[in-house]
């Protein structure tokens, strides 16, 4: 019993809990702040910038606005950063099974995951700031705009290896892995640019967009609550990457116990996020920002369109029972 | 839904200086706008008025950072016109050659910042690394990187040797190859036409009649070059085209700053071959030459469009009455109407579209054609311009300046009163320009 305890508390602090989070959600930044200075033909920032950029902002003053609801921007940040690392728990990382695992667990996860944004809307509502109006206007906006697509691919693969439990799609994929890659290629395009829409950044960085509208919803807030609404999106990068490789590449992870294996497995898990954030950094560093109806249009004309081809897609694959077939010629 | 008053500026991370637009915005939609001036005024034409020519050279290089040589070079020329003095070859083209490659340097500027405020920070930071090669060699010529004082009342002050020319030829090439590119990313990619094609349209009888001047003017198809119109320097000796393109919208801006750069580079390689040899200059400069009596009018074809400089001499050292003409002041009119109707996320674009240099915007000078009368916004007048807002002007096209105002001396006075309520102003031992 002591034992469990004691497993409990070094999964939720160190590893993959907060620990884990806030040094690899660093990391990831920094790869990505590399990545993007690179394909401009600079040299980027050093390896503890991101962490000295954080230590920074916790020690910076926290300016609180006559006209603004300080509860409210007291709470959302901590809100937003707790629904965000909360979710690490229900991604498989190391073997087949995440620490927590229960059919419904990947709607729970998207649930948790939206709401960093509506908590983003949030503070730019009570911030009593004009820019920071427009900012949260354009959040939900851009909600409204990447959360279908987003959610019907996020169920591709869930319909695939009919179950609803993410550890059980990872271990569906482990026993199928190629049947997993080549149904699934457009949803995982479909997943990467909505991915960069819900992290907010080119081409879909609307509500932080600093030429126009200042900070965005973040124009206001400061200090601390800067610091940890950053380090909010920094995981929500780690997290989304490592949902994307858990549904899109978890086939990939060898099936070996013992720690031995689980190391590699854990390895081959910070691999694939990486990978994916390089295509997000990619992404950034190729595109000028959209216009919010320029990004509501491109979401609903060609996004949801391609989900909803995947979707299909899958219920074909499905249906004729291919994954049974072809994998039985492989 | 109601209308909603968004200030962007003085103070806004889309504009490189200070100026207020005031937007008036329908959910994303503008619908109206107001551009108030005059947060860079300097008084630089009292100034002017108190300086002998030589320090006016030296002083109105200073108007600007990107454009300085333009004003260096119209004030030159237009005072060696009054003096009635010939300037010899080589003194011309040097000018020239730094015309031109301020020319390219400023478009090369705008191309990165205008990618900027699309958020697209890939190209400005390649542009912007073309520009240092521009840089570089500004300041091997001349010793500066903005600033370039290369000009005398007479010619040139320093002259370019045969190694500087070498190297400009080299430069010339690899920045043409790295434009080629740029034309191509242009005119290719999606999200970028995307935010710039019908953004800010302004058409071209509009143009006409607001006066939009240089590559804005020239992308709503008003074919206008001071270069080629009424050459100054040895622009009557260079074969070059004028670029116009007939949309009018953002990316016509675009194209007809990154062809006019081609077109500098074309100059600067006939400049550089056909440079004669000989004096820089007339006489050497001189200290403060005393100019007879007279009045001149300046034209030059700066980077943002025609910049006018009128002098008027009355036979001493020191200039009667000194007027500028900056082309951004023209474009401001230009941006107030064409913004009508856009969204708030491409007022980024529109004002930075059209170039604005805000520092050789500001003077102020009323005028009134039909009573045939012009006034100087007083000192006054400017206090009150400056506290509208916290006075609460309802409509700032009320605020009590120019011909129809009352006494702004007593105004204020009135005002301060009543906000200091016996205390003493802390406003009142204060001189403003």
């Amino acid at each position: 019993m002591e034992m469990e305890i004691l497993w409990a508390i070094l999964f939720l602090l160190v590893f993959p809990g907060f620990l884990f989070l806030f040094f690899w959600g660093l990391v990831l930044e920094w790869w990505d702040r590399k990545l993007y200075a690179r394909l401009q033909h600079r040299i980027g920032p050093r390896f503890i910038q991101p962490e000295a950029d954080f230590i920074k902002l916790l020690a910076k003053e926290d300016v609180v606005t006559k006209s603004s609801d300080p509860g409210m921007l007291y709470m959302l940040p901590l809100v937003s950063f707790a629904a965000v690392s909360a979710t690490i728990l229900y991604i498989p990382i190391w073997a087949g099974n995440s620490i927590v695992y229960f059919q419904g667990d990947l709607l729970m996860v998207a649930y948790l995951l939206t709401i960093p944004t509506v908590a983003l809307f949030l503070i730019g509502w009570h911030s009593a700031n004009l820019f920071a109006a427009v900012g949260s206007q354009r959040a939900m906006t851009q909600l409204f705009a990447y959360e279908v697509p987003l959610m019907l691919v996020l169920v591709s693969p869930a319909i695939l290896a009919g179950t609803w439990s993410i550890s059980e799609i990872t271990q569906y994929q482990m026993d199928h892995p190629w049947a997993m890659w080549f149904t699934l290629f457009p949803g995982f395009f479909v997943a990467l640019f909505m991915l960069q829409a819900k992290l907010e950044r080119t081409p879909f960085d609307i509500p932080d967009a600093e030429t126009e509208i200042v900070g965005g919803p973040l124009t206001e807030i400061s200090g601390k609550k800067l610091a940890l609404m950053r380090l909010t999106f920094d995981i929500l990068m780690v997290v989304g990457a490592a949902l994307l490789a858990a549904l899109f590449f978890g086939g990939f992870m060898l099936a070996m116990d013992g720690w031995v294996g689980w190391t590699l497995n854990a390895v081959l898990f910070l691999v694939k996020t990486l990978l994916i954030v390089f295509l997000l950094a990619a992404v950034r560093a190729l595109f000028a920002r959209l216009r919010i109806d320029q990004m509501v249009d491109f979401s609903w004309s060609w996004m949801a369109p391609l989900a909803v081809l995947q979707l299909f897609l899958v219920i074909l694959v499905k249906y004729f029972d291919l994954v049974r077939v072809v994998g039985g010629w492989l | 839904m109601a209308l909603v008053t968004i200030p962007l500026g003085p103070q806004h991370p889309a504009l490189k200086e200070p100026e207020n637009f005031t937007v008036v915005v329908d959910g994303e939609t503008v619908v109206d706008m107001y551009a108030n001036i005059g947060f860079n005024h300097r008084g630089i034409e009292k100034v002017c008025e108190e300086r002998n020519f030589t320090q006016i050279l030296v002083t109105l290089e200073r108007i600007c950072g990107i454009c300085s040589h333009s004003h260096a070079t119209c004030n030159a020329q237009g005072v060696e016109e009054l003096l009635g003095w010939d300037i010899p070859d080589r003194g011309v083209y040097i000018r020239t050659i730094i015309c031109e490659l301020e020319r390219i340097h400023s478009h090369l500027l705008w191309t990165g910042v205008a990618a900027h405020e699309m958020g697209w920070d890939t190209v400005f930071m390649y542009t912007w690394r073309d520009r240092e090669l521009v840089q570089d060699a500004l300041e091997q010529i001349s010793g500066n990187r903005c600033n370039y004082a290369m000009n005398a009342i007479g010619g040139a002050r320093r002259d370019i040797s045969k190694d500087m020319c070498d190297k400009l030829l080299k430069m010339m090439d690899v920045l043409e190859a790295q434009t080629e590119y740029y034309t191509q990313v242009a005119t290719t990619e999606t999200s970028l036409l995307k935010r710039c094609q019908d953004v800010g349209v302004l058409k071209p009888s509009i143009a006409k009649r607001l006066n939009a001047v240089g590559p804005t003017g020239r992308a709503s198809n008003v074919d206008a070059d001071v270069r080629r119109d009424d050459p100054n320097a040895a622009y009557d000796r260079l074969d070059f085209d004028v670029i116009t393109y007939h949309t009018g919208d953002v990316f016509a801006r675009v194209v007809v700053r990154v062809k006019e750069l081609m077109q500098s580079y074309r100059m600067i390689r006939q400049l550089v071959k056909e440079m004669p040899e000989g004096d820089i200059a007339y006489k050497k400069p001189a200290k403060s030459p005393k100019v007879p009596e007279g009045e001149v009018v300046s034209r030059y074809e700066a980077p943002r469009g025609e910049d006018i400089h009128y002098i008027r001499s009355n036979g001493t050292d020191k200039p009667d009455r000194y007027k500028i003409r900056a082309p951004t002041l023209s474009n401001i009119q230009s941006i107030v109407e064409f913004s009508k109707g856009n969204r708030i996320a491409d007022m980024p674009l529109c004002i930075a579209g059209v170039d604005p240099c805000f520092s050789c915007t500001d003077r102020i000078t009323v005028v009134d054609r039909r009573r045939g009368a012009a006034r100087n916004i007083a000192k006054d007048d400017l206090k009150l311009y400056a506290r509208r807002v916290d006075e609460g002007w309802p409509d700032l096209r009320d605020l009590p300046v120019g011909f129809d105002a009352g006494d702004g001396e007593e105004l204020l006075r009135r005002l301060d009163e009543k906000r200091y309520a016996g205390r003493k102003s802390p406003l009142e031992d204060r001189e403003v320009i």
